[in-house]
């Protein structure tokens, strides 16, 4: 069954901050097994120009597909999450994330559509600091299959 | 932002220097434990099997974090990059081995932009399939 276009444009409350740490960014440089000093070193950031370590690229979105998961969970939107893969992901960034940002997220859903029975969902993260400015924002696009015919 | 490669010394076409990263299942329970993302078809083959997989699969975000460093290492600060996408097209499939797979990927500069930016695109390969589609990244070059 579609879902229901009059979602497109809802905007979620922001989450509780999430606040960056230092080890938490070692350790995801560690598991994706890049060793890039401006990681771990806070010399090496700053002769790069960053103000402390820097998290990998797509480290943010383990904190914006929590904030998705709150727009797919959602009772009233009706999507089956167990139908859902990951079709797409996109990063615009406006400065890397850094260790000591304390962040949060606001979740809009930007579009639905409906393509060969699949529900496509395409769920904009504004990812914003404790001053209230705009760090990255992640678009990230769920594909829920449609259900097999019994 | 300190990128070490200069605008003016690329053109349409500069290649970046291809990299091969391995995956393991033991990468896979790391990054899982890393990232949050817990799902059981990035390492249980049983649950994989039963909802139509081949085997275990490597996170989607595990390989676009690996596919960006061609750009971050080429570049020198990976706070460079302004701009990342890619499309899901073929999952990475991790046999339970101590081998693992094995992700490949090249770059090439593809547009130059204003303001010192240039855009490439990726291609990241995997047992001779295309796991990455519209892999995109805009950098910052000095």
């Amino acid at each position: 069954m579609a879902l229901d276009q009059s979602f497109v444009g809802r905007t979620y409350p922001p989450t509780p901050a999430y606040e960056v740490g230092r080890e938490k960014i070692r350790e995801f440089a560690e598991a994706v097994g890049d060793t890039h000093p401006a990681y771990v070193d806070r010399e090496a950031a700053r002769a790069l120009g960053h103000a402390d370590v820097i998290a990998p690229p797509t480290f943010v979105f383990s904190i914006t597909y929590r904030a998705a998961g709150v727009v797919v969970q959602d009772p009233q939107l009706g999507l089956d999450y167990s139908r859902v893969v990951h079709g797409d992901q996109k990063f615009r960034y406006v400065r890397p994330v850094r260790a000591g940002d304390r962040l949060t997220v606001t979740s809009t859903i930007e579009s639905i559509k409906s393509l060969a029975g699949n529900d496509v969902l395409d769920i904009r993260g504004d990812v914003h600091d404790e001053a209230g400015e705009l760090v990255v924002t992640a678009v990230t696009k769920l594909v829920a299959r449609a259900a097999e015919e019994a | 932002m300190t990128a070490k490669v200069s605008y003016g010394s690329v053109e349409v076409g500069t290649e970046l220097p291809a990299q091969s990263f391995p995956v393991t299942r033991a990468a896979l329970v790391q990054y899982a434990g890393a990232s949050g993302d817990f799902n059981p078809i990035h390492w249980n083959e049983k649950f994989a099997r039963e909802v139509g997989l081949p085997d275990v699969i490597a996170h989607g975000m595990f390989t676009m974090a690996e596919a960006v460093r061609v750009v971050t290492d080429w570049a020198g600060d990976p706070g460079a990059v302004v701009d990342y996408g890619v499309r899901f097209t073929k999952p990475v499939v991790v046999p339970n081995d101590d081998k693992g797979a094995l992700i490949e990927v090249s770059g090439k500069v593809a547009a130059k932009l204003d303001d010192n930016l240039v855009r490439v695109d990726l291609v990241a390969m995997c047992d001779g399939k295309k796991v990455l589609g519209m892999s995109r990244a805009v950098v910052r070059l000095v």
